[in-house]
């Protein structure tokens, strides 16, 4: 490939990037905006475009991709989602657990 | 590739590895910042509560900014790849102004906070939101001191690749910055916000 192809390429990876991106920021903060949506649905909608942004800019500005990354790469990084997933669930579970239980005190 | 050439990718590679673990670690810990925000986010004692303190257009710009500075940060580091130093310092520049931009709009908006009595101090839900978002906006700043670094080494001496290599970590270090400022946003301001 030639170096101009490779630029134009690599270039146009950060803009299309940058366009999601920008949709998916423009989105919660206009539900935001806008009101109406149960606290709910309100959350979830923030929580899901905020999962695809977090997709978006590793696919296109951090460059993973499931067949070029390294593997150990692509390991640690999902072993950081499991770790996240476990700390980040287990403290909400039990503090929620704690408060449930200290109601009333 | 040359002989030469093939070690010094060999050790580009290896290094960026470590950095990756690195970041991996980081975003541990802001992930544990993030749950005890959570936890963290009722505990008002009776003072200003997330509904009450946070600013919409504050929280827009401040989006803006670094959303723009990640692309930025993407095309210097393109330039760099390719060794062009005018495109590589326009853009390094540019994403310099953002992030102090942002900075400042962060510090202001501290500042306001502890002025009106909702200081760190105030509740464990304010201590949280500092820990939390304060960490990240140190980040922001070493970000900033490291650009400026970037920005020495360049004018001193071609590009070579030690300052490829030293780019790419920061690269990856700003992108990751952006990515917390996307749970920060989505996970403490908008829900505040939202009435």
């Amino acid at each position: 490939m030639s170096d101009v192809k490779r630029h134009k390429r690599e270039v146009r990876n950060y803009l299309v990037g940058f366009g999601l991106a920008a949709l998916l920021t423009i989105i919660p903060f206009a539900i935001t905006a806008a009101g109406g949506l149960s606290r709910t649905w309100f959350d979830l909608a923030i929580l899901l475009a905020a999962v695809v942004q977090v997709l978006v800019h590793l696919r296109y500005f951090l460059h993973i991709d499931l067949r070029h990354t390294p593997r150990e790469n692509l390991l640690a990084l999902g072993f950081t989602g499991v770790l996240m997933v476990l700390m980040i669930g287990g403290t909400l579970w039990i503090m929620g657990n704690l408060a449930a239980r200290m109601m009333g005190t | 590739m040359s002989e030469v050439d093939t070690k010094a990718h060999d050790e580009a590679e290896e290094k960026a590895y470590g950095f990756w673990l690195f970041l991996m670690s980081d975003a541990i810990l802001f992930s544990l910042l993030f749950a005890t925000y959570a936890i963290m986010v009722t505990a008002t004692d009776n003072g200003p509560a997330r509904t009450e303190i946070f600013g919409y257009w504050r929280t827009a710009a401040n989006t803006a900014l670094l959303l723009s500075s990640s692309l930025t940060m993407g095309l210097a580091s393109i330039a760099i790849c390719e060794a062009r130093k005018a495109a590589a310092f326009q853009w390094i520049i540019v994403t310099m102004i953002l992030a102090l931009a942002f900075l400042v709009l962060e510090i202001q908006e501290f500042a306001g906070l502890v002025a009106q009595g909702a200081g760190p101090d105030r509740s464990g839900f304010l201590s949280a939101y500092f820990t939390l978002v304060g960490t990240h906006g140190a980040h922001v700043t070493v970000g900033l001191i490291w650009m400026a670094v970037l920005c020495l080494h360049l004018a001193m001496a071609p590009i070579g690749p030690a300052v490829q290599s030293a780019t790419e970590r920061l690269t990856m270090f700003w992108h990751l910055v952006g990515i917390v400022w996307i749970g920060i946003y989505s996970m403490v301001y908008l829900p505040g916000l939202y009435q």
